[in-house]
């Protein structure tokens, strides 16, 4: 125990270096997207005027709380297109997520009974996408959906259809970008918890008589929640605010907050307006985020 | 484990390789097309060299590739640096002041959606007054992806047993001595394989290197990327088959390195 204890000095000088980093460029930065989010917009270089200004000393400080703007956020819950473009990427996110763990779980359950030789090599298989330039995945699939594509093809051959379907540009293609893009994320917690998972339980129930679909659902499942939970928040706070893929996938109709963003950003150049946005949907985030910290705590420092 | 266990079922395999052919095949296609000789991307015209030939006299998209690959690679040492150094923090540094604070800062950004830390970083550039472009850039990946390897580190190091530790020290070591000589050895396999995943992640980002980054100096994904909204062009298909090559002889790197991580110990990895 003293040993640990004499570590723990060196150690935590360690963490300096990684800590000041972070405040810097992780933490600081939000205190001007939040300020930037009170500012007004402006036609000038950068494209907003600041509220107000550090560098002049405490008194402009608290003159200036008296004159923050609300402006951006009264405008974010007056606009038909923010809150839609807001409840859109609720929306997207929880059936992205179902759709996700319907399909995650069997995955991860098969390889979770998988010979234990096998399992490395499975684990594998599921990693290797998402090593895999993400980009590039929603590409090859824009060249499997588009219309001349290979699905259309092989449905036409099949006469299964008569003639060629539209997917891209359609929430269709948008659901299997995400659902593709995100899936090692959602299998891979799942199978941590499924394979570490005792299997005389199992056992016991059926010695008690239970069907294997009810002991499945009296046991396996119940004990599977924290991977369930781990896979259902990597998924979905990554997907609320997800751009690449509705931008390129989905139909110019309706956006979710990410393209709502990106486009006050970089197409209207109105910056407080974007911040005003991003500081909303960090709002939206915070309790999964919170939920998602306190599992990634209990995961880590329980030894792994 | 019992015979029942690990019985596999019909459902099971059925499921697996399902689940494994939907993430395979639309990389096989697309690597298949960037061989075609036709310029439309459905029709199959023979196999051709023509799309690579196409890129290497594309001296704007080749500019963007050198970019990319020397944003990669400062980026992710900083980043293993930084991450590891954290990762001993979080895992040998017991309790200290602000740890709550600090694991949070660094586990968060695994699932920040980038439209956020893109954009809060370029408010930090601007607000430095710093010129935007190739350091911008770096800096932003280096944050987001020492996380990563945060997580990898972090992990190999609680699985370890800790008595190695403790028995250099009680030969008479001292704690960074022992720490050296005893687990840094045994932590290399995770710290190797950190450095790969952010460097995949770094050779990847489109949206952090587009709030980031200033005019004239675009990186690869950032072109892929307008390229690609305008449609399908096989030059595209030529280059993700470039990238998907890199990045393989990256994953068997990282496997190899992560073989003697689990050959040395039990690897828990979590990504």
């Amino acid at each position: 125990m003293s040993a640990r204890r004499i570590f723990a000095g060196p150690a935590r000088l360690a963490a300096i270096a990684p800590y000041a980093w972070m405040v810097l460029f992780f933490l600081v930065p939000f205190g001007f997207v939040l300020k930037i989010s009170l500012s007004q917009t402006a036609i000038a270089q950068p494209p907003y005027v600041p509220v107000f200004d550090v560098t002049e000393g405490w008194a402009s400080i608290k003159a200036a709380f008296g004159q923050l703007s609300l402006d951006n956020f009264r405008l974010l819950v007056s606009d038909d297109l923010y809150i839609s473009s807001y409840l859109r990427s609720v929306l997207v996110a929880v059936i992205s997520t179902a759709i996700l763990l319907l399909i995650g779980y069997p995955v991860a359950y098969g390889m979770a009974r998988l010979p234990k030789r096998w399992q490395p090599i499975a684990m594998m298989l599921v990693i290797v996408p998402f090593w895999t330039s993400f980009l590039i995945r929603i590409y090859a699939w824009i060249n499997i959906l588009q219309h001349d594509g290979l699905l259309n093809k092989v449905l036409l051959a099949l006469h299964i259809v008569s003639k060629p379907v539209v997917w891209l540009s359609t929430d269709t293609a948008m659901y299997i970008g995400i659902v593709y893009s995100y899936l090692p994320f959602m299998i891979l917690p799942l199978y941590a918890t499924l394979a570490k998972m005792d299997g005389s339980l199992l056992e016991a129930a059926g010695d008690l008589g239970a069907s294997p679909a009810r002991a499945f659902w009296l046991v396996t499942f119940p004990l599977s929640l924290p991977g369930v939970a781990a896979g259902v928040l990597l998924c979905f706070i990554p997907i609320v605010g997800e751009f690449v893929i509705p931008d390129l996938l989905a139909g110019s109709g309706s956006m979710m907050i990410g393209q709502t963003l990106w486009l006050e950003f970089f197409t209207n150049k109105d910056w407080p307006v974007a911040s005003a946005a991003a500081v909303a949907l960090l709002l939206l985030l915070i309790p999964p985020l919170l939920l998602y910290d306190r599992l990634q705590r209990r995961t880590l420092a329980g030894g792994g | 484990m019992g015979r029942r266990v690990n019985q596999m079922s019909r459902f099971n395999i059925t499921a697996l390789a399902l689940g494994l052919a939907f993430l395979y095949l639309p990389i096989v296609i697309l690597i298949l097309y960037s061989f075609n000789a036709s310029r439309l991307v459905t029709v199959w015209g023979g196999w051709s060299l023509r799309w690579y030939h196409e890129f290497f006299n594309d001296r704007a998209m080749l500019d963007a590739a050198w970019m990319s690959l020397r944003v990669a690679a400062v980026s992710a040492t900083v980043a293993t640096l930084l991450g590891t150094l954290a990762a001993i923090g979080l895992a040998r540094g017991e309790r200290f002041k602000g740890r709550s604070l600090f694991s949070s800062m660094l586990y968060a950004p695994l699932v920040m959606p980038e439209v956020i830390s893109g954009l809060s970083l370029l408010l930090l550039f601007v607000a430095l007054n710093a010129e935007r472009g190739f350091w911008t850039v770096t800096i932003a990946h280096t944050t987001l992806t020492m996380c990563f390897v945060t997580v990898v580190v972090q992990s190999r190091l609680a699985s370890l047993d800790r008595s190695l530790e403790e028995a250099a020290m009680d030969l008479g070591c001292d704690p960074v001595k022992a720490f050296l000589s005893v687990t840094l050895p045994l932590i290399v396999p995770a710290i190797v394989a950190g450095w790969m995943l952010a460097f995949t992640l770094s050779l990847d980002d489109v949206v952090i290197a587009s709030f980031t980054t200033g005019p004239g100096s675009a990186t690869l994904p950032i072109r892929i990327y307008s390229e690609v909204r305008l449609g399908v062009k096989p030059e595209i298909n030529a280059i993700c088959t470039m990238v998907i090559a890199l990045i393989a002889v990256v994953i068997v790197i990282a496997s190899f390195a992560s073989k003697l991580s689990s050959s040395q110990g039990k690897s828990a990895a979590p990504l």
